[in-house]
């Protein structure tokens, strides 16, 4: 057994709504999860009692503010086990965690005769600033192809490292599950001379995460999809790293000194962090970092483990070939992302309308290329259904899941 | 509260089964014109013989999708086949008035549609719909306004460059 609480759904207050007559049960948390009354509480006590601007007041309770957002930064960084707290800087979302770092790192790094190598199975946040940027500094992109089962292909990595300053990779797939090998395509890229960026969007909410023992270089991450608010993201890297990357956004808070004549920047992290930043927001994510470390995050791993190997048995006993569930088949291999197409083998069910015919039964999931279209392109699909678990999700939401796709076949029934 | 009822006509079904005008057309002569909706991946190829009166001489649909975008677009193919280009653009009018969109209205992006208030018989004008109006019910469903407007939107393009053409 897993060790999360079973009355863990007490704690979501979204949870505990009806939808079309019927109880919500939310299988969408690859996209967005939900906030336990604990992230909520947080953040509303942030703004009852101390919201002030921050590293520029004097005052009392610009001091706590101060305080809150330095302190969810360290607990962020002990979460992932970073070495320094100021390795941490605050972003928008993962997405402008991999534009920060494109803009500054790759701008600042890359051109002509350079190479950055990404994945088949990677998330448009990790695709299209890459493109953006080659566009301009006229790099090559290169792809690491995705097998059959779901897994990267990396027969001939050694060959797409060659000459690449970047390899730029999701630690955990949005769309098959799969998690990769970090550890070993840290040291095959730097065995190359080149840096590896770790896209940790669904990784870091559902397994324990250290940068260190990864061998990362870069970590980006995004608060919502583990239990934090939506508007706050991670970009951590090696200090070294970060001393010498030119400044991203320009502004307030990241200057040591502006003359009429130039600018100076001030110290990482907030040399990376123009403006106002997001401080309930942060205040959140300290919170949902609390809440996941409680649970302790090998419990949510484990949880996950087993409620993925039950939905891939449920489904695939009750549909047989009615059901082709994407990605690894173990669930020691993969998290609980699971994309499946549905209906008869000849004629499939469009996921649009599976996700429709299942949103009246209550049962929300997602359906779409799930921002990843060269991936749906290799899969040789245009779309898929997507149900995707974490810590609130049990055995009997699965079930829901299987008996509202009945309701399909119904319809559609050819 | 709408159900999957009213969604999911008898007429649409048969449509989405059983697609009219299904397939390509060789380009030149005919026109071709590309939509996507980048929320679900839905694509829908709208190819179109324009004779030199302006008619619709013969169209064709390629792509692929839910079944409310394509089921949209075979009604769309077999309402506008044989029609002007000007018939057709009433047709494209009077189903987007269906679907509570009213061009050049703030917000007429489908928000209406939360209301379940359709006013499209207003925009029909002299414009029988027919079989288009099952898709009616989509109305209650806004999210999959953009699906049977897809093809419609995809014809407008098509229209536009067989005239430039």
């Amino acid at each position: 057994m897993s060790g999360i609480p079973t009355n863990i759904k007490d704690d979501f207050p979204v949870l505990r709504q009806q939808v079309h007559g019927k109880p919500m049960i939310y299988l969408d948390s690859g996209n967005t999860s939900q906030k336990p009354q604990s992230v909520i509480d947080a953040m509303n006590s942030y703004y009852e009692t101390i919201n002030a601007n921050v590293h520029r007041g004097s005052y009392d309770i610009a001091v706590k503010a101060t305080d809150a957002l330095e302190g969810a930064r360290a607990k962020v960084a002990r979460f992932i086990n970073a070495p320094a707290t100021n390795e941490v800087i605050f972003t928008k979302n993962a997405t402008e965690a991999m534009n920060l770092l494109t803009r500054s790192w790759g701008a600042a790094n890359l051109g002509p005769g350079d190479a950055v190598v990404i994945s088949e199975m990677e998330h448009h946040a990790n695709i299209v600033p890459w493109h953006m940027l080659a566009a301009e500094k006229g790099f090559e992109l290169r792809w690491i192809p995705v097998t059959s089962d779901g897994h990267l292909d990396l027969t001939d990595l050694d060959t797409l490292l060659d000459g690449a300053k970047l390899l730029s990779v999701t630690a955990m797939s949005n769309v098959l599950g799969t998690l990769n090998d970090i550890p070993r395509l840290a040291e095959a890229a730097h065995a190359k001379g080149a840096l590896i960026a770790v896209d940790g969007s669904q990784y870091v909410p559902h397994v324990p995460t250290d940068v260190q023992a990864m061998g990362a270089d870069f970590l980006v991450f995004t608060g919502h999809k583990m239990l934090g608010p939506m508007g706050i993201g991670v970009l951590w890297a090696h200090a070294e790293i970060l001393e010498v990357m030119p400044p991203f956004l320009g502004g307030g808070e990241m200057i040591l000194n502006v003359t009429k004549e130039g600018f100076t920047t001030t110290d990482i992290p907030w040399k990376f962090e123009a403006g106002t930043p997001m401080v309930a927001e942060a205040v959140g994510l300290g919170a949902a970092i609390d809440y996941l470390s409680e649970l302790g995050m090998d419990n949510v791993r484990q949880h996950e483990i087993e409620l993925t190997a039950y939905a891939l048995r449920t489904l695939t006993e009750r549909y047989g070939d009615k059901i082709v569930i994407h990605g690894p088949s173990e669930p020691a291999e993969r998290g609980g992302v699971l994309s499946f197409v549905y209906g008869d083998p000849e004629v499939r069910v469009h996921p649009h309308d599976i996700a429709q015919v299942l949103d009246q039964a209550g049962v929300c999931v997602r359906a779409g290329h799930h921002c990843a279209k060269p991936l749906m392109q290799t899969m040789n699909v245009p779309a898929t259904s997507r149900a995707s678990l974490y810590i609130y999700n049990d055995e009997s939401d699965i079930d829901i899941l299987a008996d509202a796709l009945e309701a399909s076949s119904d319809i559609f029934a050819f | 509260m709408p159900g999957l009822d009213d969604l999911y006509r008898e007429v649409i079904l048969d449509h989405y089964r059983s697609p009219r005008n299904r397939g390509e057309l060789e380009t030149p002569p005919a026109v071709r014109a590309e939509g996507f909706n980048p929320l679900c991946g839905d694509e829908i190829i709208v190819f179109i013989d324009v004779d030199d009166a302006g008619t619709i001489t013969d169209i064709a649909i390629g792509g692929q999708g839910c079944s409310i975008s394509q089921a949209a677009a075979s009604m769309m193919s077999a309402a506008v086949k044989g029609k002007t280009i000007a018939e057709a653009r009433r047709y494209i009018g009077a189903f987007k008035g269906l679907m509570s969109i009213h061009e050049g209205e703030i917000g007429g992006d489908g928000s209406e549609a939360e209301t379940g208030i359709s006013t499209g018989a207003s925009e029909s004008g002299d414009v029988k719909l027919g079989d288009l109006e099952a898709l009616k019910g989509v109305v209650k469903f806004p999210v999959r306004i953009k699906c049977a407007t897809l093809s419609w939107n995809t014809l407008a393009e098509a229209l536009a460059e067989a005239e430039a053409s």
